[in-house]
Parts: C-alpha cells; sequence; structure tokens
C-alpha cells in the first residue's frame, strides 16, 4: 500500500467514527411502537438508575426537566376518528451524530462500542450539542441539584451526580454494559445476547423495547431489525440512528 | 450646517492634545456613571450567576442557545466595520476615512472584547474555557478540529491580536506627537507608546509599508471571522440555521451593524469633544451612502434566505419559516424588516444623510434591528426542531437584560478610558487632507 492510500485510510477512519469493523461490540435497540402503551415506566426507571435529578415544578414548567427518555404523544387524524400514538424518545446513539462534530473540547465522541458518550468533567457547557441534536435528546444542568435526605441514600453509586453547567443524555446505561463486559472479560466469553440491560428495557412490563449487539447476527436485536415495521426516526438527515423503530400500525 | 473654517496644523494638535488633557466634570460624570452602570448590571449578575447556574437566564430544552450568544454575535458584528472599513477605505485611499478611522478601530477592539466576555457569560463552565485553547496539557488531549466553534475561538484570538496591531501602529506618530506636548506621568506612557518614534523619512517609509500590509492582511481576517461565527449555526443540521447563505449573510450584517454603529459613536464623539471641523457632513453623507447599499444588500440576502427555506420544500423548513414570519416572535421579525430594510431606505435623500440627528436615528434604529435579528436567528429556529412534541418558547429574564444593559455600559467605559490615552482622530493623517501651511500665507 503506498504512503497516500494508507492516508486516505486513515482518513476515512477520521470522518467515520463509528468503529464497528474495529471492535466487537455495537449496541443498539429496537423499540416496538405497537406494544408501547405509553406507561412511563421507562421514564422512571432511568430517573432511578441515572442519577437524574428533579428539577421541580418551576423547572418542568419553563421545560428544564431532565428526562434521558421521554414518551411523545402524538394524536393521528381528526376527532372523532383519532388515535392516540407513543413515541418512546431518546438518544438514538447516532452513527454520524450531529452532536460530536460540534463539541469544541471532545466531551461527546464515539466510543469503542458504538456509543456516543459524553464526559461530564470536560463538558464546558456551550449547549450547542444539544443545539445539534435533531432528537433534543439532551438535557442541560441548568442549575447544581441536590437531593433532600433521605432521597440522597437512594443515589446510584455507580454514576456521577453532575454538577451545573454540564450537558448529561442517556448513555444505554454504560455501567451496566461496563459491568457485563468485565464478568464475560473474566470469564473469557462474550457478553451473552440479554446479559446486559438498560434500566428502560428492564423495566417496560410490554417488552417494547429490545436492548443488544447489533453486530451479532443472532441477537434479538439484530433478528428484530429486520422487521418490515422497522424504521429509523428522521432517516433523511443521515445520522444513522442506533435505535429501530417498529411502526405501529 | 453652516460651513467651518478649515484648521491649521497647529490647531489640529490643539484641539486633539485638548481632548486628552482637558477633563471636565462631565467626562467624570459618565465614566463614573458607565462604570457604576456595567459592575451593579453586568459584572453583580454575572457572579451571581457563576455561583447558581446558568439557568437564571431564560433559556431551556429546546432554546438551548438564548440572548447570550446574540449578544455575541452582536458585539462581534458590531466590531466589524471598524477595522475593515478602515483598511479597506485606506487601501483604496478614501481622504474622508482619515479623521474617523482611530475611533472605528478603538470600537472594534472593545466591541471583539465584550464579545469574548460574553462567550464566557454564555457558557455553563466559563472556568473551562481554556480546554477549548490548543496547549499542552497533561491530559494530552487537543481540542476538537472539526468543531465551528474551535475555529470561532481562532478566527476571533486572530481578528483581536490583528486589529489591536493595527491600531496601534498607525497611532504611533500621534503618540509621538503628544509626548512632545504633555508633562509629568503622561508624559512617560507616551515615550513608551510612541517606541522611540523621531519621524525621519525611514521611519514612515516603514510604518506605511507596515500599515499598508496590516490593511491587506486584516480584510480576509475581518471577512473570515464573522463567515465563522455564522457556521456555528450553518453547520447544525437545524432547519432555519442549516443555509449555505449565512457566511455572507452574516458578514453583510455585521457591516452593516457595525457601519450603523460608527455613525452612532461619530455623533457623540463629534458634540462632546467638540470636533466638528474635523467629523464634517461629508462624511456622514458618505457613511449614509454605504448605509444605504448596505442595507439593500442585507435585504436581498434576507428574501434570499426565506425563499431558499420555502423552496426546499421541506415540512421542517417551512414550519420553521411559518413561525418566523407568522408565528410568536413574529412582531419582533417585522419590526426588525422596518428598522433594518424600511427606514434606511430614506437615506437615498441627500438631506437625511446630511442631517445628523436622523443620521443618528437611523442609526441607532438599524442597530436595535440586527439585534432582534440575531435573537430571531436562533430562538425561531431553535424552538421549531424536528419533533413537534419537543417545541417550546424562549423569553429572555431579567439578568440577561441587566447583563445586556451592562454590557453596553462597560463598551461606553471601555471607550472613555480609551478617548483619554489615545488621540482619538488621527493628527498625522488629518493634516495630510489640510493646506499645507506656507501656502496659506
Amino acid at each position: 500500500m503506498s504512503d497516500s492510500d494508507s492516508i486516505k485510510e486513515k482518513w476515512k477512519k477520521y470522518r467515520n467514527p463509528g468503529y464497528q469493523d474495529k471492535f466487537d461490540y455495537s449496541w443498539g435497540m429496537v423499540i416496538d411502537l405497537d406494544r408501547c402503551t405509553g406507561c412511563e415506566a421507562c421514564v422512571t426507571a432511568c430517573q432511578a438508575e441515572n442519577n437524574l435529578p428533579i428539577v421541580g415544578e418551576e423547572g418542568f414548567r419553563s421545560g428544564r426537566e431532565i428526562k434521558w427518555i421521554r414518551i411523545e404523544r402524538y394524536w393521528d387524524g381528526e376527532y372523532p376518528d383519532i388515535k392516540l400514538r407513543f413515541i418512546p424518545m431518546l438518544c438514538q446513539h447516532c452513527d454520524n451524530a450531529p452532536c460530536e462534530p460540534v463539541c469544541p473540547v471532545y466531551a461527546t465522541y464515539h466510543n469503542q462500542d458504538g456509543l456516543n458518550v459524553q464526559v461530564y468533567n470536560r463538558c464546558i457547557g456551550t449547549r450547542s450539542c444539544a443545539a445539534y441534536c435533531p432528537y433534543d435528546a439532551r438535557s442541560f444542568n441548568w442549575f447544581s441539584f441536590t437531593w433532600d435526605k433521605p432521597l440522597d441514600e437512594q443515589l446510584n453509586p455507580d454514576v456521577t451526580v453532575r454538577e451545573k453547567g454540564v450537558m448529561e443524555k442517556c448513555t444505554f446505561c454504560i455501567q451496566r454494559i461496563r459491568q457485563a463486559k468485565d464478568t464475560a472479560k473474566d470469564q473469557n466469553r462474550r457478553v451473552r445476547d440479554g446479559e446486559v440491560q438498560p434500566a428502560c428495557v428492564q423495566s417496560c412490563p410490554t417488552q417494547a423495547l429490545v436492548f443488544g449487539d447489533r453486530n451479532d447476527p443472532d441477537s434479538a436485536v439484530s433478528k428484530l431489525a429486520q422487521n418490515p415495521r422497522g424504521y429509523q426516526v428522521l432517516k433523511e438527515l443521515n445520522t444513522n440512528p442506533s435505535i429501530i423503530y417498529l411502526k405501529n400500525l | 450646517m453652516r460651513q467651518l473654517k478649515k484648521p491649521t496644523y497647529a490647531q489640529v494638535n490643539d484641539d486633539i492634545v485638548r481632548t486628552l488633557v482637558e477633563t471636565g466634570p462631565r467626562y467624570y460624570l459618565a465614566l463614573g456613571t458607565a462604570l457604576l452602570v456595567s459592575i451593579v448590571l453586568f459584572f453583580l449578575p454575572w457572579y451571581y450567576q457563576l455561583r447558581t447556574g446558568v439557568g437564571l437566564a431564560g433559556m431551556n430544552q429546546p432554546n438551548v442557545w438564548g440572548s447570550y450568544l446574540a449578544n455575541f454575535v452582536f458585539w462581534i458584528g458590531l466590531s466589524h466595520s471598524g477595522t475593515l472599513l478602515s483598511a479597506v477605505l485606506h487601501i483604496t485611499q478614501s481622504p474622508w476615512r482619515k479623521a474617523i478611522y482611530r475611533s472605528a478601530e478603538a470600537m472594534t477592539l472593545f466591541a471583539l472584547i465584550i464579545a469574548s466576555l460574553c462567550l464566557f457569560v454564555h457558557l455553563g463552565r466559563s472556568w473551562f474555557l481554556h480546554w477549548a485553547l490548543p496547549y499542552p496539557n497533561q491530559m494530552e488531549l487537543w481540542p476538537n478540529f472539526r468543531s465551528p466553534l474551535l475555529f470561532d475561538v481562532m478566527a476571533i484570538t486572530a481578528y483581536l491580536t490583528g486589529s489591536s496591531v493595527f491600531l496601534y501602529v498607525g497611532a504611533i506618530p500621534d503618540f509621538a506627537a503628544v509626548r512632545d506636548r504633555v508633562c509629568g506621568w503622561r508624559k512617560n506612557l507616551y515615550t513608551l507608546l510612541s517606541l522611540g518614534w523621531r519621524g525621519t523619512d525611514m521611519e514612515w517609509h516603514r510604518l506605511g509599508v507596515a500599515y499598508t500590509f496590516l490593511a491587506v492582511l486584516i480584510i480576509p481576517l475581518a471577512v473570515s471571522v464573522h463567515s465563522v461565527v455564522s457556521w456555528d449555526f450553518a453547520m447544525s443540521i437545524v432547519p432555519g440555521l442549516h443555509h449555505t447563505v449565512f457566511a455572507p449573510y452574516f458578514v453583510v450584517g455585521a457591516i452593516y451593524s457595525g457601519t450603523a454603529g460608527i455613525v452612532t459613536m461619530m455623533f457623540l464623539l463629534r458634540k462632546y469633544f467638540s470636533l466638528e471641523s474635523y467629523i464634517t457632513t461629508t462624511h456622514f453623507n458618505n457613511l449614509g451612502k454605504l448605509l444605504l447599499l448596505l442595507s439593500l444588500l442585507w435585504a436581498y440576502i434576507n428574501m434570499l434566505e426565506i425563499f431558499t427555506g420555502w423552496y426546499s420544500g421541506s415540512s421542517a423548513q417551512i414550519e420553521t419559516l411559518n413561525y418566523k414570519l407568522f408565528g410568536y416572535y413574529a412582531p419582533l421579525f417585522w419590526g426588525m424588516v422596518l428598522f433594518c430594510a424600511i427606514i434606511p431606505l430614506a437615506l437615498i435623500v441627500k438631506k437625511v444623510r446630511t442631517s445628523l440627528i436622523t443620521m443618528l436615528i437611523i442609526s441607532v434604529l438599524i442597530n436595535i434591528g440586527m439585534y432582534i435579528e440575531r435573537l430571531l436567528i436562533l430562538t425561531t429556529s431553535l424552538s421549531r426542531k424536528y419533533l413537534p412534541d419537543y417545541w417550546g418558547i424562549y423569553t429572555p429574564t431579567l439578568v440577561e437584560i441587566s447583563i445586556f444593559i451592562g454590557s453596553v455600559a462597560l463598551f461606553i467605559c471601555f471607550f472613555l478610558v480609551f478617548v483619554k490615552i489615545v488621540p482619538s482622530v488621527s493628527m498625522y493623517e488629518v493634516k495630510e487632507t489640510l493646506d499645507t501651511p506656507d501656502r496659506r500665507r
């Protein structure tokens, strides 16, 4: 290979920071909208798992709620022939994420598992990632939040408590992924399908959310993604999300 | 206006040095008020915000950018015209530049400083802004060179350095002239600032070469700064921001608001420093013509932006467009059209251009309109992104309004200090436009 070819190859890698060809796991999710009842159990579970602060009534009213997953509600049709549709919306972990190139300090980048990760300690709070995100999946810590006693006792020790001025978003419960990968490494094997579940997937009563490795063709996620009902939200923007939605018919 | 007699060489020196050394109570009153206002309305709220969080501003989840960023773009825009205009007019050898360029360049410098301060105010954790600079550090991390925000930091530092050097080099002979006229601590200050200028042929020759070189260097820098600022927005995929026309749009807007700023500033300088014989109606007339041209260009680009948005046919673009023209912010939008596109058309009449008071009113209105434009670019686009469930409305809070007023006061503060240290009119270049003393005799 000539020098220019190797430079081209490197440049290509740099331009497409997906890394899936290089690393084993490519975590993804399938959300079956036919099964979603809009119960918001996922929202609550996420809140408990990831130490999401409670912004209070005033904060909620001014549109500053910190939610890593939310249920979007849409009315379809005109009364009386009307249908209610729910879409759980969370960080899509796009392979071509618009939020990544804009961060001046690399606080958000693509990691080796195909996850779009946020480094809280590196974030300087320009908020441009949230402005660039077409899914509005990012939440900003407008203030430093505290937990009243005894609520502080229930904080998850595996997850950082974020300070004011820091952007945050869904991590696919990276602390659980790390743990599962560590266990698998100790036992000299790969992470099994279904071994790791984010809090939202675990708590979904109708199993509308399925999580797994998209690189493994036998995983539940890969099989469900083949479903002809499958689509990606705002696919026309070429962000290439890791979440496949199954259409509600 | 009555025609004033042209001053002589000696009068030029007398008049300008007088503005430096003679300070009346009105000056102290103005400086004191500006200082007080900037402390109370800028630094105290900012300190409060640093302690509690940026949540004090009215921003919320879809509108993560608000008036702080609009302030930044506004001040960068205001900074635009001074040095750029001065450099362009120097290269095209327009004689009318000579009386106004010094204060125009100072405006550039101070507006840039205020703009950088606005960036600090905007950030969630401004105490870490240095992470956006490429310096060797123990984390072994570079900043992200793909980020338009990083381009921004680079462009602004380059422009700040370039324009301050340009301002300084152009003022060296004047510092020397003042050095020879004053005593006391001022003598020491100007001795230092004039770098031992003696006015030899060689020195004048080198000054001319350096000055022209810097002027040529400054022009692409100035154009690049505002193009880069526009990329902060245009490189997103947000409908209403994702336009290829944004770079020229921002550059024209910047020169437009900057030129209006110069008119306002010239009016005040002329009035309060009795520089009637230096800043004449000719200057206002010429700047008025420039403003008219820029207002037409600006209106054209605005129509173009709306047209391309509509022609794209994408539902998100059209929704944003509808929202901009007829939504919550529509009164502001039409106000902006009135201030920036319709009222400046009056400049086509020569009487309007040569009447100082109408020029003042029009220039202030243009800058109000341009501020609205900067605010609208952010709010109308971010309020209406792709997912309708997450649409929102942004209104500035008291803290934001106070910080904006405070930043204006801080700018005035800087300027008041500047006029007492640097000759606000270029003495040696004004003399070039006058008749030589012996011919008069």
